[in-house]
């Protein structure tokens, strides 16, 4: 009886061990899995770059770095070509400029009326039918601003053609705006509580409230907002390459046509020769955009860490 | 006294002004959907969804179109859900705290800024040109994959994060291993909110037209395709070119792409809604 005791828990102790040896080699293989999904975006951020310089840095081998960067003319089809890509950066410029001049005040307006000023339930709605806006493709916006609003822009200020920077920039600022919103929601929202119940103790209005008290303490936030908008204006494509009149010239107004750095890759794309100087030009092109973005990702990032930081 | 009405009038005129702000953004978004509705829904007909379109696209239906946007979003899905999720519960519960992890999450939030046609640019020089797949199915979904894989990381970061440390500790006191514990307790609480971030990736990998203009998409293909190799028609892209590029094109072919494109990435994002409000589940992303 004690032998067979003894026997059982002999059985039960080497099943132990062998389970125990199976679960630690499931953990190892495991967590080395995980850590190889985990490593996969930064490689992808890796790739990305390379790539893009791997391609796009040929370009230095036909055309000289001051021809592209400064260089006033872009006809990469004529029978002269010509790779400057000023008239295409002023063109991405200038509808985020417009764009920004539309959906910041709009946008940080409608956030300190969500996070302040609505009832709970409308609040909900407003905030469901914001991200549904972000959630429209941009080639729908594109189609509508063929169709409608680019009409409207030609007859309100009497054009000849409606695809112009403005029409552009109008569409591009409601892509902008989900972001700004919700970011703008969050910094305000995410304030202690205090402030405002100190300022309110004090007597102030509500209005007071917000304006001297919770719109600075949330500014760094805002900026952030700002900054990531900008970021999507800028690299926002298919409706600017549909409805801004594809120009390559440096528009001196919002009301002429322009072409963005984004709309001359996907549109020239296609048509060129694989391993061109054309091809490497756009790649080029890729980089300047790439840069752009991430120069202005990381102000925001900062920004919005150090906001952080402070609400602590 | 007053001065206590002088504020409340310019407290009212204040919040009216913020209230028009709001107006201003929410009156074009109902305005976009339902103009698009009303003129699309009178081109919606069992043909137009399952006939394949014929003279130069003008008549018949977009059956190809649709049928490429669901092989793009699923096989995108394919590639993207385990990689996502694998790096977010990297992340979170196997990654030291330090450096690396910083650059980590850096590199993440560098790449959900990336404009998507750059990421086209780089699907069409890694998967089309030097991995030599070509124009294709597979180019284009594992390119829509990087686009959408920093949406899904970020969304289940925040779901992993949100499940309480008690739990793990309970279950590890139990004596689970690590990765039981992650298998069993974390990742079942951490579901809805890892679910609603990948529903909103796909919605918005479905709607994308740059990266695929660039890796996949083939302007008129009135058949489907036969393997991952082959080029497919989808319907951003169609929508890009009977807008732009066909001269004639009737209206109601049109809006009625529009309406189909909005109805699928609308699904997604209802879907999404639900599940967040369900489960109570803040955004944040």
């Amino acid at each position: 009886m004690k032998e067979a005791v003894g026997k059982v828990e002999r059985v039960e102790h080497s099943k132990n061990i062998k389970k125990g040896i199976k679960n630690r080699v499931g953990e190892f293989l495991i967590e080395n899995l995980i850590f190889v999904l985990g490593i996969t975006s930064v490689l992808i951020i890796a790739l990305i770059f390379m790539f893009l310089l791997r391609t796009g840095l040929r370009v230095f081998l036909d055309v000289s770095p001051k021809e592209f960067f400064l260089g006033k003319y872009w006809f990469p089809v004529s029978k002269n070509p010509q790779y400057g890509i000023l008239p295409i950066v002023a063109g991405s410029l200038m509808v985020t400029l417009g764009a920004i001049l539309i959906s910041v005040p709009i946008g940080v307006g409608s956030a300190i009326f969500i996070s302040e000023v609505a009832p709970p339930k409308t609040k909900t709605a407003l905030k469901v039918i914001i991200e549904f806006l972000s959630a429209i493709p941009s080639v729908v916006l594109g189609f509508l601003g063929i169709v409608v609003l680019s009409n409207w822009v030609r007859i309100s200020f009497s054009l000849t053609s409606g695809f112009t920077v403005l029409t552009g920039s109008i569409l591009v600022s409601l892509m902008a705006m989900p972001t700004i919103i919700s970011i703008s929601d969050d910094a305000i929202r995410s304030l202690p509580e205090e402030y405002k119940e100190a300022s309110l103790a004090l007597g102030a209005t509500k209005w007071e409230t917000i304006r001297y008290v919770l719109i600075p303490a949330a500014s760094s936030g805002i900026i952030a907002a700002v900054m990531l908008g900008i970021g999507r204006a800028i690299g926002e494509t298919m409706t600017v390459m549909m409805v801004t009149g594809n120009a390559a010239q440096i528009p001196n107004s919002f009301l002429v046509s322009g072409r963005t750095m984004t709309a001359t890759i996907a549109a020239e794309m296609g048509d060129t020769v694989r391993g061109g100087t054309h091809y490497h030009a756009l790649f080029a092109v890729g980089i300047v955009l790439l840069s752009m973005t991430t120069v202005i990702n990381l102000i925001a990032d900062f920004v919005l860490s150090r906001a952080k930081r402070e609400a602590r | 006294m007053v001065n206590q009405n002088k504020k409340n009038i310019e407290q009212k005129l204040a919040f009216s002004i913020l209230g028009l702000a709001m107006l201003l953004v929410i009156i074009p978004t109902v305005l976009i959907i339902g103009f698009i509705i009303y003129k699309g829904i009178g081109a919606i007909s069992i043909e137009f969804i399952t006939a394949m379109p014929r003279r130069g696209m003008t008549q018949g239906g977009i059956f190809p179109a649709i049928v490429g946007t669901l092989y793009l979003v699923s096989g995108t899905l394919a590639v993207a859900l385990p990689l996502g999720i694998g790096s977010a519960i990297y992340l979170t519960e196997y990654a030291k705290k330090g450096k690396v992890l910083k650059i980590v999450r850096l590199a993440i939030l560098n790449l959900a800024g990336v404009p998507s046609v750059v990421y086209g640019l780089f699907g069409l020089g890694l998967f089309v040109l030097f991995l030599q797949f070509g124009q294709s199915i597979i180019a284009g979904a594992l390119t829509l994959a990087c686009l959408i894989l920093p949406v899904i990381i970020t969304a289940s970061e925040e779901a992993l994060k949100s499940v309480p440390q008690s739990y793990r500790e309970a279950s590890l006191a139990l004596g689970a291993t690590k990765w039981q514990t992650v298998r069993s307790v974390v990742l079942p609480h951490a579901m809805p909110g890892i679910l609603t971030g990948a529903i909103l990736g796909i919605g918005r990998a479905a709607g994308e037209t740059a990266p695929i203009l660039l890796t996949v998409v083939a302007f008129f293909l009135p058949r489907l395709p036969k393997s991952v190799l082959d080029q497919v028609m989808a319907l951003p892209y169609h929508l890009y070119i009977i807008s732009t590029q066909i001269p004639n094109m009737p209206e109601e072919i049109k809006y009625g792409t529009a309406l189909v494109l909005l109805g699928i990435v609308s699904i997604f994002f209802i879907i999404a809604t639900v599940i967040r409000i369900k489960f109570k589940i803040s955004k944040k992303a």
